[in-house]
């Protein structure tokens, strides 16, 4: 009809449909759940659902694959004792690193570190940013406040220095870790909680609720929690590679974990001093990092365009 | 007198995950000028898709086909340039929403003259005078100190008749106002309504009153059309189809207008559910709604047909077996 | 506009104090001390040290000494740069960290905002997925990797050529040293905000305003840097606060890897040498950034939506 970009015909997830009329009645006139109208357009989202079976793979591979591994993570190979390239015959199937430890099997154990920082300091995250939002949202009054004021202090607080000195603390502590970051990463989920929750609250459904006598901790927990929960997902989907890039950097620097263990940021920083010689000790975690955020920002996205109701 | 704007076999389409849909289905109109056309009908029922084609407005994934001639030069085809010299200068619109429709980080004043500015080449100086004349004819008061605000800073109300000194600014041959007074306040939308009747009694404007509220288009319009699921099912004028409407999705509608002149005892409503586009009732639309539904209704689509005075509908059952 | 200004840096006051008390006592936790070294000192030296420094004294009167050296304008000396004060070490590595970050800062803004722009306003075609894909890349491979890889690159592969850079010092802040410093700083940001603007435009573009912009008949390119743009802004700025504190902090990353004398690696290597009053200075900075800057953040919202009024 016209050729300004603005008019182009788009498909897929990011339709936007004309304000208010014509098709908003078209949609769920069957009565689909919110869920299963998400679930169908997640699967439709070819890059989320790629990323999504790339991730579980890796997943597997990296706690069930040591078994399969000759060599354990931390054993080094007295006869070798440099980097050497990958040889079938001693089991080295990617080769050593400059210890001579075999690099397979290194690598499928930071990818288990990545895998449970992300979930464990995530969940960390999760568990406090929810508990805080969706108090302070319902709460309202002085609860939200001194709650909001509270993470706005916090906001104010240069936190990667403070997960800097949390990681000295904490240093030789690998638990301790995924609090660490939990901590300082749960004040966005938070404020988004809240927000939601803020909007949720006098919506009638809520309403009926109290009106029907519903206690607030009923109410938080069963109407307030099931309906934030889909921004909640997304969040958490686009918060895991954050984690995961973090403590890679805090690796990388030297503050992560501890040797003989490894991670992948550690592997890096272990790579990059051999760059030069064996690439190859640098290039393979870091395909295995990049992969691993590449699929967990896609997922994300594809649950968000899946979730997100302004583009239906 | 010739129509300024006319609308031929138009057809609107939305493509979305689930197939295509039709918004808007063969829609012919036209509207003369100094004429109040009405455009009534459910949500959903494609009066404002309608004029979001002639406008050039429709969203991304929509097509239109037909013809839509403002004047003679058909806005279909006409690419964005061309549409731009006539949008805002010789076809202008009034939007549902005013609380959203204004732009939130510009004065009031500047969205007004740019359209001057951008049109006919005016200077600023120019363009704010005029700005300030137009808001003074919609009846803002303290024009002058509306100028300089943001339009957070108006009533609801206000803002209206911002959108509405906006639409004038190039005093266009066709005016569209879409919904202008559903989202206010009762008594604001009296006096919008009062306003837009003087702009019709000033200027030789062409008006196109969309609303699902026949006693909006009562007081204003000189005809009416009525549509249901994308199609127009009865055209005439103001006089005809409130006397003697012809259909039975208008009668309908009438009934379910509350009136202070006869005594009822509940509010009356159409029966049913507004149709799904995505997937229509065979026939007659409105078949399933409808009390006077024959078999023929449930597998023929009945085309339009003239009555007398340009009266037109779209129904198998007899005038007089359906106007009881 | 100039109360509110006042106010917020009143109230920054508090926030600023909550940071160092938490900093100082955490830091103190922290297994070591400043003089721990591979072969220990001898008791009595050790014991000198800690005398000639005040952590001989008990931890409340170290913590109300150092405020009250902190009130005077004194961040201490270095415990482990032993000839440096705190704040001689803080002004020889603060230039080069916010030199950078500026620089980096800049690039980012310079390239992100319009290739967000021309992917929202080519929303699904082929260059907007390749441009989203190669934004997501600058994001997801990290600047620890893309560091040292660029340091390969223009290090070693293309040493003896016209393209051969430095890939370590600051060499008093020639040229040639800060360019892949600066470029490996600037690349996730780029990505980031090229994803937001576009995110954040596409949104904009669906408005109403816009519409009615639409409709009135204006050219595409004044609805769109007129109408839309300022709007779509908002959610980039958000985005710009944190990251201009990361930026002109200074990376300790990208100092660590191409071995720059900025703050953020004083940072790293102070509270690995438990340098209780480098760390503290360094944080106590970095908090003052974090403050100043979301405040120009707040600002900025106010000039870019006339509904933020200041309260």
């Amino acid at each position: 009809m016209s050729d300004a970009p603005m008019n182009e015909r788009r498909s897929g997830a990011n339709l936007s449909v004309p304000n208010a009329d014509a098709l908003d009645k078209a949609a769920d006139v069957e009565g689909r759940s919110l869920w299963q109208d998400a679930f169908r357009r997640l699967q439709a989202n070819r890059a989320a659902m790629i990323s999504a079976i790339v991730l579980i793979v890796l997943a597997f591979i990296c706690f069930v694959g040591p078994a399969f591994v000759p060599w354990s993570y931390e054993e080094i190979d007295w006869d070798i004792l440099e980097a050497t390239p990958p040889n079938f015959e001693t089991g080295h199937y990617l080769g050593t690193d400059s210890l001579g430890r075999d690099l397979l099997a290194r690598i499928l154990q930071g990818g288990q570190v990545s895998f449970l920082v992300g979930i464990l300091a995530t969940s960390v995250a999760l568990v406090i940013g929810v508990a805080v939002g969706a108090t302070a949202g319902f709460m309202g009054g002085r609860v939200d406040q001194f709650l909001m004021r509270f993470v706005d202090v916090m906001y104010a607080v240069p936190l990667m220095f403070f997960i800097i000195i949390l990681m000295v603390v904490f240093g030789r502590n690998f638990y301790l870790m995924f609090l660490a970051i939990g901590f300082v990463e749960w004040l966005t989920m938070s404020r988004i909680v809240r927000g939601q929750t803020l909007t949720l609250k006098n919506k009638e459904f809520i309403e009926a609720a109290r009106a029907s006598g519903g206690s607030t901790a009923s109410i938080i927990l069963r109407h307030i929690v099931p309906n934030v929960l889909g921004v909640v997902i997304v969040y958490v989907t686009l918060t895991i590679p954050q984690v995961i890039l973090l403590e890679s950097f805090l690796s990388f620097l030297g503050l992560g974990v501890q040797p003989p263990m490894t991670s992948w940021g550690a592997l890096i920083a272990e790579g990059a001093q051999e760059m030069e010689i064996t690439p190859r000790t640098l290039i393979l975690p870091a395909v295995c990092l990049s992969t691993t955020l590449f699929c967990f920002n896609f997922l994300g996205d594809g649950l968000r365009d899946a979730l997100d109701p302004k583009d239906r | 007198m010739t129509s300024v704007l006319e609308i031929d076999g138009l057809t609107v389409s939305f493509s979305t995950p689930d197939g295509d849909v039709s918004a808007v289905s063969d829609v012919s109109l036209s509207v003369e000028a100094g004429e109040c056309l009405g455009l009534v009908g459910e949500s959903g029922s494609g009066k404002s898709q309608t004029f979001m084609a002639a406008m050039g407005l429709l969203a991304d994934n929509g097509t239109a086909t037909g013809e839509i001639r403002l004047d003679g030069i058909d806005l279909l085809s006409a690419n964005e340039k061309k549409l731009n010299t006539l949008r805002g200068e010789r076809i202008a619109m009034i939007f549902q929403d005013p609380m959203t429709s204004l732009t939130p980080h510009m004065k009031i004043g500047r969205q007004l003259s740019e359209v001057l500015i951008e049109h006919q080449k005016v200077d600023a100086r120019t363009g704010r005078a005029r700005a300030l004349d137009m808001l003074n004819r919609v009846h803002i008061p303290e024009a002058e100190r509306r100028l300089d605000m943001y339009p957070h800073e108006l009533s609801g109300g206000l803002r209206q008749r911002v959108m509405i000194a906006m639409a004038l600014m190039c005093e266009p041959e066709v005016i569209v106002a879409d919904e202008p007074t559903t989202a206010l306040d009762v008594t604001v939308q009296a006096q919008i309504l009062d306003l837009l009747a003087e702009v019709k009694d000033n200027l030789d404007a062409a008006i196109v009153l969309i609303t699902h509220d026949l006693g909006v288009v009562a007081g204003l319009a000189d005809r009416v059309a009525v549509m249901y699921a994308g199609r127009i099912v009865e055209q005439g004028t103001v006089g005809d189809i409130f006397a003697l409407p012809a259909h039975p999705y208008t009668q309908g509608l009438l009934a379910c207008t509350p009136r202070l002149d006869v005594e009822t005892e509940a509010l009356v409503t159409i029966s049913g559910q507004p149709p799904n586009l995505q997937n229509l009732p065979s026939g007659c639309s409105f078949h399933p709604r409808c009390k006077y539904v024959v078999d023929q209704c449930k597998s023929e689509r009945p085309a339009l047909e003239a009555m007398d005075n340009g009266h037109i509908r779209a129904c198998f059952r007899p005038h007089v077996e359906v106007a009881q | 506009m100039w109360a509110y200004f006042t106010r917020r840096l009143i109230i920054a006051i508090p926030t600023l104090w909550v940071v160092i008390t938490v900093a100082f006592f955490l830091m103190r936790l922290a297994p070591g001390g400043p003089f721990d070294q591979e072969a220990p000192l001898p008791p009595e030296i050790m014991a000198n040290l800690k005398a000639a420094y005040g952590l001989d004294q008990p931890l409340w009167w170290q913590y109300f000494n150092y405020l009250g050296n902190l009130l005077q304008g004194d961040f201490g000396p270095s415990f482990k740069y032993k000839d440096f004060s705190v704040t001689e070490l803080i002004g020889q590595g603060f230039p080069v960290s916010i030199q950078n970050g500026a620089a980096a800062l800049f690039i980012a803004i310079l390239f992100g905002i319009p290739l967000g722009t021309m992917a929202a306003l080519r929303q699904n075609t082929g260059a907007d997925h390749a441009a989203m894909t190669v934004a997501m890349t600058g994001i997801v491979v990290p600047n620890f990797v893309v560091g040292p890889l660029l340091a390969l690159i223009f290090g070693i592969y293309l040493r003896d050529t016209m393209f051969a850079l430095p890939v370590a010092g600051w060499n008093n802040g020639a040229f040639p040293n800060r360019i892949l410093p600066v470029i490996c700083l600037a690349l996730p940001f780029i990505a980031y905000i090229a994803r937001i603007t576009r995110a954040s435009l596409i949104e904009t573009l669906r408005t109403n305003y816009v519409r009615t912009a639409r409709a009135k008949g204006l050219p595409f390119r004044m609805v769109i840097l007129r109408h839309a743009f300022k709007s779509a802004m908002i959610p980039v700025v958000t985005y710009l606060g944190p990251a201009t504190v990361f930026l002109l902090t200074g990376s300790m990353v990208i100092e660590t890897i191409f071995g720059l004398p900025g703050i953020g690696r004083y940072f790293v290597q102070g509270a690995l040498n438990r340098d209780y009053t480098l760390v503290m200075g360094v944080t106590i900075l970095a908090a003052s950034m974090v403050i100043f800057i979301n405040l120009l953040v707040d600002m900025t919202y106010a000039w870019l939506d006339p509904k933020v009024r200041y309260e």
